[in-house]
């Protein structure tokens, strides 16, 4: 699965992209980012308000209870600020 | 129906002329341009502070998605004829131009109100960042307003 991080989210992960497989256990996008938090302390301050990141799923916003369902990518970034 | 997602400046002019064309059932074209402020509120929301620089980011394929969807939302709520959105992305500075919206019709209403359920669900649906840097000290991410979730809740 590809993930994408964008904005703050980007910068405290320390990476744009990247490539991953996930455990048969991670169904979730809820599940994904406790997996993402358990792979170092750059995830953890990442994801400290989780409340507050959004999620996507091949592209479209998504809440985190969402199943991932054989997705393609995932992407997480905060509250948008264009316009 | 026109969606462009781009580093250069747009000519308002142009993308007027270029929508139009040569139609001559359109009664009302509205615009709408964001510009860079030269001034921003600092991170407890006390003070305005100089900004030098303003950097925008997006998730490409992402964006144009999803102004697509908003557009042609946008197009099944309003007798619209036609519409363009333009987003800025990259280094912009204050002053310069960062998105434009147009909506023809015939009547003005339905211009003018499509053009504002464009903008309000640009800024909170379409995936883009700014970052601002201030006169002095590090660049800021710009934090999302309340007050543009709720413009949602009219539509």
């Amino acid at each position: 699965m590809k993930l994408l991080y964008f904005a703050w989210v980007r910068e405290k992960i320390g990476k744009s992209e990247e490539t991953v497989e996930l455990p048969a256990s991670v169904s979730t996008i809820e599940e994904l980012i406790t997996w993402l938090e358990s792979r170092g302390p750059e995830f953890q301050a990442a994801f400290e308000n989780k409340d507050t990141i959004n999620a996507a799923i091949d592209q479209a916003h998504v809440p985190h209870q969402t199943a991932l369902n054989g997705a393609s990518e995932v992407a997480f970034f905060p509250p948008v600020t264009g316009g | 129906m026109t969606i462009r997602v781009q580093n250069e400046n747009f000519s308002i002019e142009e993308e007027i002329n270029a929508i139009k064309a040569d139609r001559k059932d359109i009664g009302a074209i509205v615009t709408f341009t964001g510009t860079v402020r030269d001034m921003a509120k600092s991170a407890d929301m006390s003070k305005a502070i100089p900004i030098t620089k303003m950097h925008l980011e997006h998730y490409p394929g992402m964006t144009e998605k999803q102004l697509s969807e908003i557009q042609a939302e946008a197009h099944s709520r309003w007798p619209i004829i036609d519409s363009t959105i333009i987003h800025r992305v990259g280094d912009l500075f204050p002053g310069d131009n960062i998105v434009l919206v147009i909506t023809l019709s015939a009547h003005r209403h339905a211009a003018f109100e499509a053009a504002e359920f464009l903008m309000d669900f640009l800024k909170s649906k379409a995936p883009f960042w700014k970052k601002e840097q201030p006169e002095e000290g590090e660049a800021n991410w710009v934090d999302a307003r309340e007050s543009d979730s709720e413009a949602l809740s009219r539509w």
